[in-house]
């Protein structure tokens, strides 16, 4: 717990190392990118199972800024380590293709500290200004190849990105004039106990449609078809598996059932919100011939799993329902969350591993590539196969959980379009793996090598991922792991008693503190 | 761009001086008034700025150079960030004002305030510098269609 604030301050110090390395040594910015990453991914792993409430520079909470570590932060936190540990590495002969890997590595490490510092803080503003840095960093990485559609995406990003912080900053400042305070705890706390006019709910509005926005549910998804596909492939699986879910999902859910507390009407508003983005993002994926973009509408169908996911939990929750049920459909969503957060980032690396053997990220130029890249093939096939939900892979459970999470709760409709785009879904990804890998070469392609092994193993160690995650649904990982993480959104009591626990243990000692600067 | 007139020229040379030294004065006394390390920072910065719209950027580059201003942008962000590791390293928690708990200070006195005030300079010249260059960029940088950016940016840097 002493170490908590390292998960922010190691990113941040070293993506300001980065610019001041030589130039002409880019091996040493590959090597400390990546031993930072792993640093952090070794401090996420120790800080298992632990949980407790950072105050920073010793000020107590409702005044001061807190760093809340309990199980659904830990989650995402691993998460996040994970994919960026893993990415890095790929980064370092992925990136050989472009200039200037330091400030490459900067802008990467200032979105990881803006990640987890998003999902680690327990004050409202605070939130604000991480996702700020984690956003306005990944706007300049997708910017990042300098070419005209490049920078055409990127800005259509940092535009509706903008948009999206300003809905955040107006529903801060409305819930700061009504209650007085941005504290999560704190604020939850004044919730409870004076309940919600008409201004909280209209900031309540402003934070999905904000939070909706950076998570890029359906009507506020147009600039992520546009934005991932552009960025660098390593970016890509950090923009799709990670950085939509830290800052869009995780930032939704913690302020909808940590701080509001989750009412049927926004449960609803989640479920209808995730079943159009399930249902409309696989369509359109079913129609691209670019691999990316495909990959990219994919994952606004899988966020929408996730969003449906939590709805139904907290339908249930907010009905008074079994609690069971309600903690299934949060342990499906976080789950899928988690699932969805390894596999599309593998799908998004050996795309890249595709266009950096082939040069091109057209579906219909590629073709028989699987007996040239069987690594890249195999791994393909596993997540395809991952997120298609079949059987014993970790897809599989994570959507099934949802979809028994809205069948026990009588959503029947839900259900059905859950599986109907778990079959579409299946039916993108055979088209992928039929166009790309299987089949005779497209006209006019040369004949390719495999990625180097800095590419290939972060691929398999991901691969091997998506088939051993399936082992967390057993008791023990699951008790350890995915429990903590749903009973936060179970207990939002004991969320605010958390921390204001500590702001009345803190506050008598600061008094005393006074007390002997004052003799 | 058009040379602009001598009295904008011999106007600018008289102010920016004073610009700086208010700039200076907002950071270094910002935990006893209003002000600090952002608003001072900019106020320098606009002194640089100042003498890059009158003078040009090749006058402003003489007295902020390209290769001063990239390591100080990054010089500051790094200086806050060990004040707060001191912080954990001996006060037990990230950012704890350790030298206010060892020297106190008198209050409203400029010696005061423990890392408060250390804080301010660092953030200025984080400020400072990168607005700085935020603005040599936007002026370096003519974006053309096809790219081409890289390449300009590049040749400044290696100046």
């Amino acid at each position: 717990m002493k170490l908590l604030p390292l998960m922010i301050a190691i990113p941040l110090s070293v993506a300001f190392i980065l610019p001041l390395l030589p130039k002409k040594r880019p091996r040493m910015a590959d090597c400390l990118a990546v031993l930072a990453t792993l640093a952090l991914l070794a401090l996420a792993a120790m800080l298992i199972g632990q949980s407790g409430v950072y105050a920073l520079g010793g000020w107590r909470p409702p005044v001061g800024i807190v760093l809340v570590l309990d199980g659904l932060s830990w989650l995402v936190l691993i998460t996040v380590a994970l994919v960026s540990f893993l990415v890095t590495v790929f980064s370092a002969r992925y990136m050989e293709q472009y200039t200037a890997r330091g400030r490459y590595y900067a802008l990467f490490m200032l979105m990881v500290a803006g990640m987890n510092g998003a999902v680690l803080t327990g004050d409202m503003f605070n939130l604000y200004v991480f996702i700020e840095v984690a956003a306005v960093a990944s706007y300049a990485l997708v910017a990042f190849g300098c070419h005209e559609e490049e920078l055409e995406a990127s800005f259509k990003y940092a535009v509706l990105g903008s948009i999206a912080s300003s809905f955040i900053l107006l529903g801060i400042a409305l819930m700061y004039c009504l209650f007085g305070t941005v504290n999560m705890a704190h604020l939850g706390q004044k919730v409870s106990a004076s309940g919600l006019n008409r201004a909280a709910i209209f900031s309540l509005v402003l934070f999905i449609a904000g939070f909706g926005l950076k998570a890029a549910l359906v009507p506020f998804h147009a600039w992520l078809p546009d934005a991932h596909p552009s960025a660098p492939a390593p970016i890509s699986a950090m923009l799709s598996g990670v950085l939509i879910k830290a800052i869009g999902v995780y930032a939704l859910i913690r302020v909808l059932f940590n701080v509001f507390g989750v009412t049927a009407q926004v449960a609803t508003a989640l479920m209808v919100l995730g079943t159009i983005s399930m249902v409309v993002a696989i369509l359109m994926a079913l129609i691209q011939w670019d691999l990316k973009r495909l990959l990219a509408y994919s994952s606004i169908s899988q966020i929408g799993y996730v969003m449906l996911g939590f709805g139904v939990g907290g339908a249930v929750l907010a009905a008074g329902g079994s609690p069971v049920i309600a903690a299934l459909g949060f342990l499906g969503a976080l789950f899928h969350l988690v699932n969805h957060a390894v596999f599309k980032s593998l799908l998004f690396l050996s795309s890249g591993a595709l266009e950096y053997a082939t040069g091109t990220r057209q579906l219909k130029e590629m073709g028989g590539l699987g007996k040239e890249m069987p690594v890249t093939a195999g791994a393909s096939l596993v997540a395809s196969l991952a997120i298609g939900g079949v059987p014993p892979l970790n897809g599989f459970f994570s959507k099934l959980i949802i979809i028994l999470a809205c069948v026990s709760s009588g959503h029947y409709g839900f259900a059905l379009a859950a599986v109907l785009v778990s079959i579409f879904t299946l039916a993108v990804y055979m088209k992928v793996q039929k166009y790309a890998f299987l089949g005779k070469p497209a006209e006019g392609r040369k004949s390719v090598h495999e990625v180097p092994a800095a590419m290939r193993i972060p691929m398999t160690l991901l691969a091997v991922l998506c088939l051993g995650m399936s082992l967390m649904l057993l008791p023990g990982p699951k008790k350890r792991v995915l429990d903590p993480a749903v009973q936060v959104l179970m207990d939002r009591d004991a969320y605010i008693q958390s921390v204001m626990g500590v702001a009345s243990a803190l506050g008598a000692g600061q008094e005393t503190d006074m007390k002997i600067a004052e003799n | 761009m058009k040379e602009t007139s001598t009295i904008v020229k011999t106007i600018s040379r008289c102010v920016v001086g004073f610009i700086f030294l208010y700039g200076l004065y907002i950071v270094c006394y910002g935990h006893l008034t209003p002000g600090g390390g952002f608003t001072g920072g900019v106020i320098l910065a606009s002194a640089f700025v100042l003498e890059m719209l009158a003078w040009g950027k090749e006058e402003a580059l003489k007295s902020l150079p390209f290769r001063l201003a990239k390591p100080f942008d990054s010089a500051g962000a790094l200086a806050f960030l060990v004040l707060g590791l001191l912080g954990l390293l001996l006060g037990g928690d990230f950012f704890v004002n350790v030298i206010q708990k060892a020297y106190p200070g008198k209050p409203f006195s400029l010696f005061n305030a423990g890392i408060i005030p250390l804080c301010n300079i660092a953030i200025a010249i984080k400020v400072c510098a990168s607005l700085f260059l935020v603005i040599l960029v936007l002026s370096v940088l003519r974006v053309a269609a096809g790219g081409g950016t890289e390449d300009d940016l590049t040749t400044q840097e290696e100046e």
